[in-house]
C-alpha cells in the first residue's frame, strides 16, 4: 500500500488563547507553556461533513483520481454531524463515488487504524484504491466550561487516498481497556423504561497525568516496534510525525527515542489537538512545505481513548507538490 | 547513591535548584513542577529503578515518592 494523494481542510475561524482568556479563567502563558498551543481552528460556517468532503476532494485531486476510482471509503471521527449515517456515507455522493462506505472508531488513533484496514483490503485484492477521511469537530464535543480540556482541542480534516504499492514498510496497532483515563459520555437521551445512568455530563474527561504516561510510553514502544519491523531505528527515519495532543508529550517522546528535533515537525501551535485528523493534517503540512522528498521514510504514531495506539513506517515516493507554503508559517520544530 | 539522593538530584536538575535543598517534606509545587513534569519524572524514575509507581498514592511530597520507589523495589 502507498499514499497516492493527500488533502486537508480547516475551518476559517482561528480562536486564539487571548480570546479564550475572555471566556475562561486561563491565560495565554499557561496554555502555551503547558500545551504548546497558541490558537486552534473552530468550525463556524463549516460542518464536519463539509470539511471531510473538502479534504477528500483535495486528496483525490492530488492522487490524480476521481471518486469513481474508489473501492472503499473509510471515515474516522469522534462525532460526525449525525450519529448516523457515517461521514464516509455522507461524502460519497459529493465525490461521485460508488463504493462501500464505513466509519471506523479508534479515537485519536483512528487514522493509523484506518491505514491498517486499508492495507488489509488492498493486500487481499478486495480494493485497489481506498479513501481515508479523518474529520473532527471536537469543538462540539468538548465542555467549554472546563478550562483544563477545552483549550486543547480544535477542528479540521485530513484525507489520503491509498492504493497498491510498497510504501507501507510496517504497521502496528494496540488497544487496552482504560475508559477512566480519557472518555466522552454518550449523547444518549433518557428512556422512560430505563433508569438513567452515567454522570449525565457532556465533554471530554481526562486524567492528564495518566494520559501523558500512556501517550509517551505507548508512542515510544509502538515506534520502536514498527521501526524494528522495518529493519531500522526510529531515529533513522527522515521524519517522525506524532499525534499532536500536547507539545510536552511530543518533546518527551522525542527525547526518549533520541530523535533529532529537526526531524520531528509539529503544528500543534496553530491547530491544537484535532484527534484522528492530527496526523494526516501534519503530514499534509510537511508535504506542502517541500521538505518531504521522494525516498524519505516517515514514522507516524498516534494514541488515544480506548486506550488505543499505533505506529507505522512509510517510504514516501510522491514528488514535491507544485503548491508550496513556507514551513516557517506552518511547522514548528521543538 | 540512595533513592532519596537520586530523586533529589533528578528533581533539582529539572527544577533548576540545588539537590541538597530538597527534603522529604518538599512539595513538587514548591519546585515549580507542574503535573506533567511530575508525570515525566516518575516515568524516568520507573525506568531508572525498574519499578512501577502508583501515582494515586502520592501526596505531593518528595517523601511520598521516595517511599513508593523504595517499597516497589523490595
Amino acid at each position: 500500500m502507498k499514499i497516492l494523494g493527500i488533502g486537508r481542510a480547516l475551518p476559517a475561524q482561528a480562536v486564539t488563547n487571548a480570546q479564550l482568556e475572555q471566556l475562561l479563567d486561563t491565560t495565554d502563558e499557561w496554555i502555551r507553556t503547558r500545551t504548546g498551543i497558541h490558537e486552534r481552528r473552530i468550525m463556524q460556517d463549516e460542518t464536519v461533513t463539509s470539511l471531510a468532503l473538502d479534504a477528500a476532494r483535495k486528496a483525490l485531486a492530488d492522487a490524480g483520481l476521481t471518486g469513481r476510482d474508489l473501492d472503499l471509503i473509510i471515515g474516522t471521527t469522534a462525532l460526525g454531524d449525525d450519529l448516523f449515517p457515517s461521514i464516509a456515507c455522507l461524502v460519497q455522493q459529493g465525490l461521485e463515488a460508488d463504493c462501500p462506505c464505513v466509519d471506523l472508531h479508534a479515537a485519536c488513533t483512528g487514522f493509523i487504524y484506518a491505514l491498517d484496514t486499508a492495507d488489509a483490503y488492498i493486500s487481499s485484492g478486495k480494493a485497489k484504491n481506498v479513501l481515508i477521511i479523518s474529520a473532527e469537530g471536537l469543538s462540539r464535543v468538548t465542555d467549554w466550561s472546563d478550562r483544563g480540556t477545552c483549550v486543547l482541542f480544535g477542528d479540521g480534516a485530513g484525507a489520503v487516498v491509498v492504493g497498491q504499492g510498497e510504501g507501507l514498510l510496517s504497521i502496528r496497532l494496540a488497544a487496552q481497556t482504560g475508559r477512566e483515563l480519557l472518555y466522552s459520555a454518550s449523547p444518549a437521551q433518557p428512556c422512560p423504561y430505563t433508569p438513567s445512568e452515567g454522570d449525565g455530563s457532556w465533554g471530554i474527561r481526562m486524567q492528564g497525568q495518566d494520559v501523558f504516561r500512556f501517550a509517551v510510553s505507548s508512542s515510544a514502544k509502538d515506534l520502536q516496534a514498527a521501526a524494528e519491523e522495518a529493519g531500522m531505528q526510529v531515529a533513522q527515519a527522515d521524519w517522525v510525525l506524532l499525534h499532536q495532543a500536547n507539545m510536552r508529550i511530543i518533546q518527551s517522546v522525542r527525547q526518549r527515542l533520541g530523535v533529532d528535533p529537526a526531524r520531528m515537525p509539529t503544528n500543534i501551535h496553530r491547530l491544537g489537538n484535532t484527534s484522528s485528523a492530527s496526523v494526516p493534517m501534519l503530514l499534509y503540512d510537511l508535504y506542502h512545505s517541500g521538505l518531504l522528498q521522494p525516498g524519505h521514510t516517515l514514522a507516524l504514531s498516534a494514541f488515544g481513548a480506548g486506550m488505543t495506539s499505533g505506529a507505522c513506517l512509510i517510504r514516501w515516493d510522491k514528488p514535491v507538490p507544485h503548491e508550496l507554503r513556507d514551513h516557517a508559517e506552518t511547522l514548528f520544530f521543538a | 547513591m540512595d533513592v532519596m539522593n537520586k530523586i533529589a538530584t533528578a528533581l533539582a536538575e529539572r527544577a533548576g535548584s540545588a539537590a541538597d535543598a530538597i527534603t522529604p517534606e518538599t512539595k513538587f509545587q514548591e519546585l515549580n513542577l507542574d503535573s506533567l513534569d511530575v508525570a515525566e519524572l516518575i516515568m524516568n524514575l520507573e525506568d531508572t529503578f525498574s519499578v512501577t509507581i502508583d501515582m494515586s498514592t502520592l501526596d505531593g511530597t518528595v517523601g511520598s515518592l521516595v517511599k513508593q520507589v523504595e517499597e516497589a523495589g523490595k
